[in-house]
């Protein structure tokens, strides 16, 4: 899960961005670092070389440096982040081979539906794509917020409740890496790391297949089942009945997910989660 | 009845809390009862519960910092723990437990460490460094204090009464919300909160009004020292900030308690607006945090380097201008949640604009030494110790201004070690400073250099050993508030954390035990002059522990650095000889109202957590009937007579002397 070993394009283009800047900020902090320990070092009050000048406490030409530098690195900075900002926008599009593959991520408590419209197939927690092709994912969540995050193919996003977000990646080669949330939903959270299997573009269509032919069928009553509260530790796959699943639940036409069952009124409520471990 | 209150809300069945909750409660106990045993009840009541005197209540905030920073700490040690055996395990901490315990981390370092560390060095150092004999509003600073005191007892009474909130130490909806958190967890820490915020408010309105209002004779300005600057701009912020974290709490407590949908997901209720209003609170909080620790800093530095503050206007600028940029870069917390690149771009570029001042402040710092003759007492050691820290935490601070960096970064333990980093390194250090500096004016005694070094190094070195293994989880796609996992990459550093805990909880000790040592050497360590650092500004005019009227008389000042003027001109003149004319000292009362305000307070917060309505009006009553009470006041003040005020003064006077004419070097 290095982010310095991106897995695709948009990972790349963040953690090159992260290096550049971590290295124009270097440049001067290095030597700052320095001067502190030196001047501190070299004025201590027991060396006699050193010389006392009590009444250095201003210079103009200083205090321009002073200001100077710190200013024309945000400057410079400040441009890497306007530029960066717009080039990798989660929503902006990520060119790649092949169709599209469009995917509907929905944070539930505490498990990752991935919902793929077109191929009427749905999974939870393994995310499948062909390597080299655009991913859109449009993203919501069932109950409390989360934020997908793969972190070697970049960009995380939110999900929240009764909104859909939009972020664009592409996985570049085939291999298994890891996705998780990364804001904190509760006591299942940490539980909502999934697997992330990038397989070759040719093989993807017998993926989606095979998946197809699950007898479990994704509607809005399995649904209803899903979003209880809970750790799913397998990795249930899902024909779809409705592609517009994904719209009931980000429009709420589907109501958000219920919290804890309450066992009792007393201050401390036993959470669902725990009871399923 | 109890409302919600029964026996089911004693976790009997988790021990840690309840061992802990019971250690806490029989040394509360021994501790009362070795204070009314030994009849110390009366002095405690008179000179402290009901003291106006703002020495006092810096010193009762202090005290509730460092013990708080006990609580916290063991909460921080409880969480490295975890995360170090957490691997493909459940570890020892189930997750309804590890999720209180960072929650209360947080809540409590930031609310309950941070704010009454510094609130207390402001409220003890800045009237003497003005030169003024109290605060603004005396009285309304001890209700601040007691208001800020209740909110931790509540925070603490959790622990073995109900429970604490198990989300996160802002408390987002909708995972705040009643139907996703039923229990008091949140309740409690909503309540604490509010009771505390309008202490922590009136400490805020109390410091900016002296100030503006409270200078002594000559005191314009741009004469003030740094730290009175600091104080003045960390002090409008709490004033312009903690009103909004009061209404998003209340807005959240609508919604809990009376079925609103202010955030809810339901019913229109809007949960990015709760984001944007509680980081408009939490931006400018961290400024208010730290900005009081620049003022230290410059303070120490510029004493232990001989000179005075090189580029003392541009400092001042530099202040101001982080006090006005700090309102408007909120946003930088949820760069990943959509906003599009053009908002996320112009708050990125705000944030980094924040790095400018502070890069001139330690520009300014280092140049301060240049030219100096730096003695490496404690407090210079934590001040340089600081640069150094605070440094790379504005580097990963500025990295994480960046929003192609963020959206890898957000939420991250890099994102942990980074804001440790600037709070531990920044406010910490510069409380431990400012500790070790002002100790002796509180007191009358120096503290013992050679374990305030040993503290100093543990915990510089423990700093690092725990937070860059951070870093590097956090560049490994570790996120944050994680009870177990399963990536063996993450191991090694989590391991390596906990060992750095150990020795940052090594040199938490040491700086127990330079307590200890020095009460118990305190004779030896006596400061008689009441200027044990050849200091540069008023407080060190005066003796230590000063009288309680700060100055016999209101001095003058004629320039920067007043105290270090006096004693230039003291030399050259060889100290006034003329007797001065004392006169009578008028001073604020003691007054219970503080306390007795807080006590009906923790009662009703307690009750309006609890659910127990006949109870929730009991206490809004007696609080109201206090503040009734107080309003209709015959006497405020008393007189100290003038022989009195002359007799304390001499003492001081004389041993200044001799210390002004050995001094012929400076």
């Amino acid at each position: 899960m290095n982010l310095l070993d991106p897995q695709g394009p948009v990972a790349a283009a963040n953690s090159t961005i992260l290096v550049d800047s971590v290295f124009i900020m270097l440049v001067i902090v290095v030597p700052t670092i320095f001067a502190i320990l030196g001047f501190a070092f070299w004025f201590r009050a027991s060396n006699p070389k050193a010389r006392y000048q009590p009444d250095f406490v201003y210079s103009g030409r200083v205090e321009m440096v002073v200001w100077a530098i710190p200013a024309l690195t945000v400057i410079l900075l400040g441009g890497v982040a306007w530029i960066g900002s717009h080039q990798l926008d989660p929503a902006a599009p990520v060119p790649g081979t092949g169709s599209p593959v469009r995917i509907q991520a929905v944070s539930l408590d505490w498990k990752w539906l991935f919902i793929y419209p077109d191929q009427r197939i749905a999974t939870v927690n393994t995310l499948t794509v062909p390597a080299g092709a655009e991913l859109n994912f449009q993203l919501t969540s069932s109950s409390v917020m989360n934020t997908f995050f793969i972190p070697q193919l970049g960009s995380m996003i939110y999900t929240m409740n009764g909104m859909v977000t939009k972020l664009n990646l592409r996985a570049d080669n085939e291999g298994k890496l890891k996705g998780l949330s990364a804001h904190f939903s509760g006591d299942g959270f940490p539980d909502m790391m999934f697997d992330v299997n990038v397989i070759s573009p040719l093989a993807f269509p017998d993926w989606v297949a095979a998946t197809a032919k699950s007898d479990a069928v994704l509607n809005e009553d399995s649904y209803r089942k899903l979003m209880q509260q809970g750790i799913e530790k397998g990795k249930p796959a899902y024909r779809l009945e409705d592609p517009r699943l994904f719209d009931l639940i980000a429009n709420q036409h589907i109501p958000p997910g219920p919290g804890p069952e309450l066992i009792s009124d007393a201050g401390r409520p036993h959470s669902g989660g725990h009871d399923a471990r | 009845m109890l409302g919600k209150l029964d026996w089911s809300a004693i976790p009997f069945d988790q021990p840690i809390p309840l061992i802990a909750g019971a250690v806490v409660l029989v040394a509360i106990l021994a501790v009362l009862t070795w204070v009314v045993v030994k009849g110390h009840l009366p002095y405690l009541w008179s000179e402290w519960i009901t003291s106006v005197d703002h020495k006092r209540i810096g010193v009762m905030y202090i005290l509730l910092a460092s013990v708080m920073l006990l609580r916290g700490g063991s909460d921080a040690i409880m969480m490295r723990i975890q995360q170090a055996v957490a691997y493909q395990s459940q570890g020892y901490l189930p997750p309804e437990h590890y999720n209180q315990i960072f929650s209360a981390h947080g809540t409590i370092m930031i609310f309950f460490v941070a704010m009454p560390f510094v609130i207390g060095l402001m409220n003890l150092i800045v009237p003497l460094q003005l030169g003024v004999r109290d605060v603004a509003f005396p009285t309304l600073n001890s209700v601040g204090f007691w208001l800020t005191a209740t909110g931790a007892l509540l925070v603490n009474l959790s622990l073995v009464v109900g429970e604490f909130a198990r989300t996160g130490w802002l408390a987002f909806p909708p995972l705040s919300e009643l139907s996703y958190s039923p229990g008091v967890g949140v309740d409690y820490y909503a309540w604490s909160l509010q009771i505390s915020g309008v202490g922590t408010l009136v400490a805020g309105i109390n410091l900016v009004t002296t100030v503006l209002k409270l200078r002594t004779k000559g005191m314009n300005y741009l004469r003030m020292p740094m730290f009175c600057w600091t104080t003045l701009a960390s002090n409008l912020l709490i004033v312009a900030a903690f009103p909004i974290l009061t209404a998003t709490l209340a807005m959240l407590l609508l919604d809990r308690y009376l079925g609103f949908h202010f955030f809810t997901n339901e019913a229109g209720g809007n949960v990015m607006m709760f984001m944007n209003l509680i980081w408009a609170w939490g931006h400018p909080e961290v400024y208010i945090l730290v900005l009081p620790a620049f003022g230290i800093f410059s303070e120490v530095v510029s004493t232990f380097s001989g000179k005075a503050l090189f580029g003392y206007r541009s400092m001042v600028l530099a202040t101001m201008a982080i006090c006005v940029i700090s309102f408007m870069v909120w946003l930088h917390h949820f760069f990943t949640m959509g906003a599009g690149p053009d908002v996320n771009a112009i708050f990125g570029i705000a944030s980094m604009i924040i790095a400018i001042p502070t890069g001139v402040k330690i520009y300014n710092w280092l140049f301060t030494m240049y030219g100096g003759r730096i003695r490496f007492a404690t407090p210079m050691l934590w001040s340089v110790g600081f640069m150094v820290t605070f440094i790379v935490g504005g580097l990963t601070g500025v990295l994480l201004a960046v929003p192609p960096a963020d959206f890898m970064l957000h939420n991250s333990m890099f994102l942990v070690a980074h804001f440790h980093n600037v709070i531990i390194g920044g406010v910490l250090f510069g409380a431990f400073a400012g500790f070790e500096y002002w100790f002796p004016k509180a007191f009358g005694f120096r503290l013992d250099e050679r374990w305030g070094k040993l503290a100093f190094w543990f915990t510089f070195l423990g700093f690092f050993i725990t937070f860059v293994p951070l870093y590097i989880a956090g560049m490994l796609g570790m996120t944050r508030r994680m009870q177990h996992y399963d990536v063996a990459a993450w191991r090694p550093w989590m391991i390596v954390a906990a060992i750095g805990m150990a020795v940052l909880t090594i040199g938490v000790i040491c700086q127990i035990v330079q307590i200890v040592v020095s009460i118990r050497n305190r004779e030896a360590l006596r400061d008689r002059t009441g200027d044990p650092w050849d200091g540069r500004s008023l407080e060190w005019a005066t003796s230590s522990p000063p009288p309680v009227f700060n100055f016999a008389f209101n001095p003058d000042v004629r320039g920067e650095d007043a105290y270090w003027d006096m004693k230039a001109r003291a030399q050259q003149q060889s100290l006034e000889r003329d007797r001065p004319e004392y006169q009578d000292i008028e001073m604020p009362r003691n007054s219970p109202t503080g306390f007795v305000c807080a006590f009906f307070a923790t009662i009703m917060g307690f009750a309006l957590i609890w659910h127990i309505w006949w109870m929730v009006i009991l206490g809004g009553l007696g609080a109201w009937a206090t503040f009734v009470v107080f309003a209709w006041r015959d006497h405020d003040e008393y007189v100290i007579p003038a022989e009195e005020v002359a007799a304390i003064d001499r003492v001081n006077l004389e041993e200044r002397r001799d210390l002004v004419s050995m001094a012929g070097t400076v």
